[in-house]
């Protein structure tokens, strides 16, 4: 049976992991490949390397790293940040990324995804959404969820699906950094309309959170930062107490 | 030992090639049909779009190529779904080396599947001691069905040919470079074939 996933996310700002809570104040949590060789030993299913100053500082994803990330570990990786063009995207996969996610640059030019599915595959095609609630509705932020679009989440997610995304990572700001769990109710929503895997992110606090993304919120993957860097959460753990819950993972 | 892996403009070569480092050999990323043909092992990955990557093979000639070949070959992911007969990614004619027709998951599960899933019903040299029911790493929308070149199933919305064998032709639907270190062991046997 396919299993859930348990995704740790690399946040990376000059070479180094970050983690800030709610995209602020970042705290320096460790060298990228060091923590990917941890993860990828302790039982993470797939990691996500996402330059997050990458598009706010115009700067290109740092291929040097993927490659050493790439090198090192024998589970897959997803690279965003800085992802504008079908040519950026060449260069990460030729350094061994699996997939690429993209986020500001798709709401900017939806026929991005498009030209990325064809070229490459849907499978390789992740789009990332920063939503948060405005008067009740969930919008689509970018910038690391300091500018607001007119985009509804709901709306979005579909489109990016008929587009061509293979996937779907959601990150709630209005979760991001609390660690109070993941929104279920809008990563339900979302799993009902589209047909394609969701990544819930942002919330993560406990083992329970977990626990409840993917049967609350019917999430295929669960990505957290902070939980995994400073070793609140242990991922061999996470994943005993997950099978304990009747949820199919690897082991 | 002379390992290639073919190039044409498929996506992802550089983990299989780094995967074959961590297993102590090199390999050359080529599409010069002389290298390939003189090579002890092939390797054919995938990642990308069917009918894209057929028309590649195509510019290259490395569509005739490839069914010549006698040595070890083994497609990877797309690779393993473009030596079948037909996939009806993009209403794509394959190499036809498996004799079987790759088609795609309905509505009624996610696709694509993506994630790990167990192997089981193991029949080649390439599970050379691996255990039934391993998980390996999956990523795809398309699938063979099973059939009688099946030597590992595994069930996405129905039981399928997770991998395929007929003579020196293999074939895997997960990616054994992607896939932990079972897989990393899988790659290694069919390095030792």
């Amino acid at each position: 049976m396919l299993t859930k996933r348990i995704i740790p996310c690399l946040d990376i700002k000059n070479g180094r992991t970050v983690k800030g809570v709610n995209f602020v104040d970042l705290r320096d949590a460790g060298d990228p490949v060091e923590l990917a060789k941890i993860y990828s030993d302790e039982g993470a299913d797939e990691l996500v390397f996402l330059d997050i100053s990458a598009t706010e500082e115009r700067r290109k994803t740092l291929v040097d790293l993927v490659r050493k990330v790439a090198s090192t570990i024998n589970i897959p990786f997803t690279v965003g940040g800085g992802i504008a063009a079908v040519s950026d995207v060449e260069v990460l996969l030729q350094n061994g990324a699996d997939k690429v996610s993209i986020n500001s640059s798709a709401v900017k030019n939806p026929q991005l995804i498009n030209d990325l599915a064809q070229k490459f595959g849907s499978q390789c095609v992740v789009v990332a959404i920063d939503a948060k609630q405005i008067d009740g509705q969930w919008i689509v932020h970018l910038v690391g969820g300091k500018v607001p679009t007119e985009l509804n989440l709901f709306d979005w997610a579909q489109e990016v699906e008929q587009r061509g995304a293979g996937e779907i990572l959601f990150t709630s700001m209005d979760n991001d950094g609390t660690k109070n769990g993941f929104a279920n109710e809008a990563l339900a929503k979302l799993s009902s309309l589209v047909n394609i895997p969701i990544i819930a992110s942002g919330g993560a606090g406990n083992i329970q959170h977990f626990v409840d993304s993917f049967t609350k919120g019917k999430a295929d993957a669960a990505l957290a930062a902070s939980v995994f860097h400073f070793k609140e959460i242990e991922i061999k753990t996470l994943k005993n107490e997950l099978k304990n819950n009747n949820i199919e993972v690897r082991i | 030992m002379k390992i290639v892996i073919i190039n044409y403009g498929a996506g992802n070569i550089q983990s299989i090639l780094f995967a074959i480092e961590r297993l102590g050999f090199t390999a050359m990323l080529t599409n010069n049909p002389e290298e390939i043909k003189a090579a002890d092992k092939v390797i054919f990955p995938g990642v990308g779009e069917a009918s894209y990557a057929m028309k590649m093979l195509k510019e290259s000639g490395l569509d005739t190529l490839i069914p010549t070949l006698t040595q070890p070959v083994l497609g990877i992911c797309l690779g393993m779904q473009l030596m079948c007969k037909h996939t009806q990614e993009g209403d794509t004619t394959g190499l036809g080396i498996f004799d079987v027709d790759v088609i795609k998951f309905t509505p009624k599960v996610k696709v694509p599947q993506m994630g790990w899933n167990q192997i089981y019903n193991l029949k080649s040299g390439l599970f050379k001691g691996i255990a039934e029911n391993e998980y390996m790493y999956l990523v795809h929308s398309f699938y063979a069905p099973l059939c009688d070149e099946a030597i590992a199933t595994t069930n996405y919305e129905e039981e399928y040919a997770s991998a395929l064998e007929n003579n020196n032709f293999y074939g895997t639907q997960f990616h054994p470079e992607k896939s932990g270190d079972v897989g990393e062991q899988i790659l290694g046997n069919f390095l030792k074939l």
